[in-house]
């Protein structure tokens, strides 16, 4: 499939034709809609909210947020943000409930520190990952946005963000730059493995309203495995970690190594990489 | 732009997060509409506690409001269905639909059209 995102920048792939395709057309009308659901799932309001639409678009998501009904704690109300004219131009034309910004955000999140309760993004931040212009780079512009992000976030308030990375290096680096700028961060993947996988980065701020940690945040979900990694990471780093020079396992490899080039070695022995006594 | 959203959105020029001035942005030449909304009280209470009030008296006053109360209303106003009722009207149903925006600190103008502002800086300010 190609990616918009490798063609033009989005304030100029989004041009009219394309806003109207993107906001006509059941197909994307439908997956929109399930990764709303899905992230209204994640973030789990209790009432009616003020919430931040990041790459709002054609208005599609926010829609869904001020349609919940009482009895799910909405409805709610909501501010977007996104950068191409045309599809704030379709939102107008729609009449969307919601207070609409043109901005950037790479160049971060002007909002008040504790503004929102919630933040969603549906199909936005892997547009963060390229950088259009030379004097800006797609470190600065996940940096700015996420640190804004956060800072506007109230504490234990919670972001959803659902998006498509080109690669494992995108993903790492968008999942990296949050935690960076103090982010608690978990991935949940539906469908993975599949054409229709969908990664949504669940992130809270001071603790989300959670008890434990962010695996909390799918407790009492259908279907859903917890695969931790940090647990595999730090027993790596505990029981081997990477071999320093001077160790024994550093010597013996070195040895190996020699030995293998044809050159003279000293035959092993239990003296072999065994520190001096310190009298010596 | 909605009066809520005035009063939570700042300055985006990188110099003015550190200013006290670049909150709240000045409106002038602004044109005012009424939008009919559901009446909420739930979310006004759990909003209220985050709205700056002395900057929503500014605001209110730049738009040509009768003015605020000097202080925020707490504890056993929130249950009076008139005032929760005068602070929806002006918080949510009240709207900007064209005009400016305007940086006490560093004098930007954030224009806003059809209800849309534009804060889309140039690269030097970011």
């Amino acid at each position: 499939m190609s990616r918009p995102e490798d063609i033009l920048p989005p304030d100029l792939f989004y041009n009219d034709n394309e806003s109207r395709k993107y906001t006509t057309s059941s197909r994307i009308r439908n997956i929109q809609a399930d990764m709303t659901h899905r992230a209204l799932e994640l973030l789990d309001l209790k009432s009616p909210s003020l919430i931040l639409d990041i790459g709002c678009g054609s208005g599609l998501s926010g829609e869904m947020l001020s349609e919940v009904a009482p009895e799910d704690g909405g409805p709610h109300t909501w501010v977007g943000m996104d950068i191409a004219p045309s599809m704030l131009d379709v939102a107008l034309q729609r009449e969307v409930e919601g207070d609409l910004f043109l901005a950037d955000i790479g160049q971060g999140v002007p909002f008040r520190p504790g503004t929102f309760d919630a933040a969603i993004s549906i199909s936005a931040i892997q547009w963060l990952c390229n950088a259009e212009t030379s004097d800006v780079s797609p470190e600065g512009r996940l940096k700015r946005f996420f640190e804004g992000l956060y800072a506007s976030l109230r504490r234990g308030g919670r972001a959803v963000c659902q998006f498509y990375p080109k690669n494992d290096i995108q993903r790492s680096m968008i999942s990296g730059a949050a935690i960076k700028a103090g982010f608690g961060a978990g991935m949940l993947e539906d469908d993975p493995g599949t054409k229709n996988s969908k990664l949504y980065l669940v992130l809270t701020v001071g603790g989300g309203g959670l008890q434990g940690d962010i695996t909390g945040v799918v407790n009492g979900m259908d279907d859903v495995n917890v695969l931790d990694a940090r647990r595999k990471a730090a027993e790596v780093n505990g029981a081997r970690g990477p071999a320093r020079k001077g160790d024994k396992a550093w010597i013996m490899r070195k040895k190996e190594q020699m030995q293998k080039k044809g050159k003279v070695v000293k035959a092993n022995s239990r003296y072999t990489g065994r520190k001096r006594r310190i009298a010596f | 732009m909605k009066v809520i959203t005035a009063n939570f959105v700042t300055c985006a020029v990188k110099e003015c997060k550190t200013s006290a001035a670049s909150f709240p942005l000045h409106f002038h030449d602004a044109e005012l509409e009424q939008q009919e909304l559901d009446f909420q009280p739930e979310f006004i209470r759990n909003v209220l506690p985050r709205v700056d009030w002395d900057s929503l008296r500014i605001t209110a006053n730049e738009l040509g409001f009768p003015s605020l109360p000097e202080t925020k209303p707490e504890g056993d106003a929130l249950n009076e269905e008139q005032t929760l009722k005068d602070l929806h009207r002006l918080l949510l149903e009240t709207q900007v639909i064209e005009g400016k925006l305007v940086c006490g600190n560093c004098g930007h103008q954030y224009v806003i059209k059809e209800g849309i502002a534009n804060f889309l800086l140039p690269s030097h300010l970011v």
